[in-house]
């Protein structure tokens, strides 16, 4: 993982060069956050009770928006970041970090997002994209970002553009896991791959996977991503957020998952549990008794769900 | 010799990393009955109200302040720190539960947000002068506590120094 003292990535061109490589460098501060999320769940929360309410639960932060990614497909329409004010009523309602949504390649956003002082930009294929070939230069900024992947190759071009933690796009506000777990285990699959393999042989797996060779370097070196791997899209029950875990990941976002659900708060707590004792299965079964409704979901056999993890590459 | 790592949430696995670096035993601990079989606890950093939370519900706090009580070495990490504070402000409303045992004050999120966390050589002349090594300790200061004070019995290694305007010494 980041190492104290050098940075994790060494970077070429612009600002993402000076980043890494001089003294007051950022990116470990940047991972650094990351590590403190590990073990944890992110909620999304729509209102400062909502915030409270996730907070007391255990929520080890809060991703603050104005409609979960339920309600987005629900709705339709364009999906931008929240408003500011919103955003800033969270932050104000708790201590624990507070993270919000930037729409894909909208730089501006996650300027105005810098400005209010939040903890962590989501660079989220879950909002409408704004630039369809190009994401955010993160170097540029200060602040940390999380972004999406649906395989190694997408992770490692997100950590090469500066993302200083990644999730797993997963299928969002759909409440069904599939899509996440197909994410998570062609990473984790190709990390097994790239372990195994000759050194010689990673330049073509680079070329293959379009990522940067030094990552992928980096990569089977360490034997895991080079920054924090959460797991996102479509967790609804503690025991989702256990499967995730047990696969390989650092811990969980919950979107629609908690607050759609019959009782938020019980659930809120029971998937908190889950992820610390994802290996205990009689603890699980306690936790996963009485919580009422989960979140009906979609199945995605239907043509007509739109998938937001396609949205860009 | 076997050292516990609090396994509730946050960088634990860096902990134990660190500790297999130096050729010692490290465990997670998630239960009381955990602790009976080490000799000394790390807790490490992450978020202190999510560990805070996680501890009650496994009724693990009176075997912590036990643990305390014993005198084993208890070595805390930024919410580990908060943790093993006597007293702590600037906390969520309603407050956490916390281990104490450590005669200081702590600021939760002294420094402010993560805009404002960043890295510090600290010199270290005590530990540098006792035990060899580097005269200085690079600090990463994620959102990191500041301890504001600290009773006559408490070896102060390393100070970081803040200007004296900062609003936050008020308190």
């Amino acid at each position: 993982m980041a190492g104290a003292g050098g940075g994790v990535v060494t970077v070429y061109g612009n600002g993402a060069l000076a980043e890494t490589t001089t003294k007051k460098s950022t990116f470990s501060v940047k991972v650094g956050l990351a590590q403190m999320l590990r073990g944890g769940v992110i909620m999304d929360v729509v209102n400062a009770e909502q915030a409270r309410v996730a907070e007391e639960a255990g929520a080890c932060a809060v991703m603050a928006l104005e409609r979960v990614p339920a309600d987005i497909r629900a709705q339709g329409g364009v999906a931008r970041m929240s408003d500011p004010q919103l955003i800033k009523e969270i932050k104000n309602a708790v201590t624990i970090p507070v993270m919000a949504k930037a729409r894909i390649g909208h730089f501006v956003e996650a300027q105005i997002l810098e400005a209010i002082g939040i903890d962590y930009v989501d660079e989220s294929e879950v909002l409408t994209l704004a630039d369809e070939d190009n994401h955010i230069n993160k170097h540029n900024f200060r602040i940390p970002f999380v972004c999406g992947c649906r395989n190694l190759g997408e992770a490692l071009r997100r950590i090469r553009e500066g993302a200083a933690m990644i999730r797993t796009k997963g299928e969002a506000g759909t409440g069904n896991i599939i899509e996440a777990v197909r994410h998570v285990r062609s990473v984790m699959g190709d990390i097994r791959v790239l372990m195994n393999m000759d050194d010689d042989e990673v330049f073509s797996f680079a070329k293959k996977i379009a990522a940067p060779y030094d990552l992928v370097m980096q990569t089977k070196q360490l034997g895991r991503l080079p920054v924090v791997h959460f797991a996102a899209g479509g967790v609804a029950t503690p025991a989702d957020a256990a499967l995730m875990m047990q696969l390989g990941c650092d811990g969980v976002f919950v979107g629609s998952g908690v607050f759609k659900s019959g009782d938020p708060a019980k659930r809120a707590k029971a998937i908190v549990q889950a992820v610390t004792h994802y290996s205990d299965p009689e603890l699980l079964a306690e936790v996963s008794c009485g919580l009422g409704e989960a979140m009906v979901g979609i199945n995605l056999n239907d043509d007509k769900v739109e998938r937001f993890a396609n949205r860009s590459e | 010799m076997v050292v516990g790592v609090l396994a509730l949430q946050g960088s634990f696995n860096e902990h134990i990393a660190a500790l297999r670096r130096l050729g010692v035993k490290g465990v997670e601990v998630r239960k009381p009955e955990q602790l009976q079989y080490v000799s000394s606890l790390i807790i490490p950093g992450g978020e202190s109200t999510t560990m805070a939370k996680l501890a009650e519900f496994h009724n693990l706090f009176p075997a912590l302040r036990d643990f305390v009580k014993m005198r084993k070495p208890v070595w805390g990490t930024c919410a580990g720190l908060i943790f093993l504070a006597d007293k702590v402000v600037g906390q969520k409303s309603g407050g956490q539960e916390l281990i104490g045992g450590l005669d200081c004050t702590v600021h939760r999120n002294f420094f402010g947000s993560q805009l404002q966390s960043f890295e510090a050589d600290l010199p270290v002349p005590n530990l540098a002068s006792k035990e060899g090594g580097p005269e200085t300790c690079r600090g990463v200061f994620i959102r990191a506590p500041a301890v504001l004070e600290a009773g006559p019995d408490v070896e102060v290694l390393a100070v970081y120094p803040v200007p004296p305007d900062n609003h936050l010494l008020q308190l």
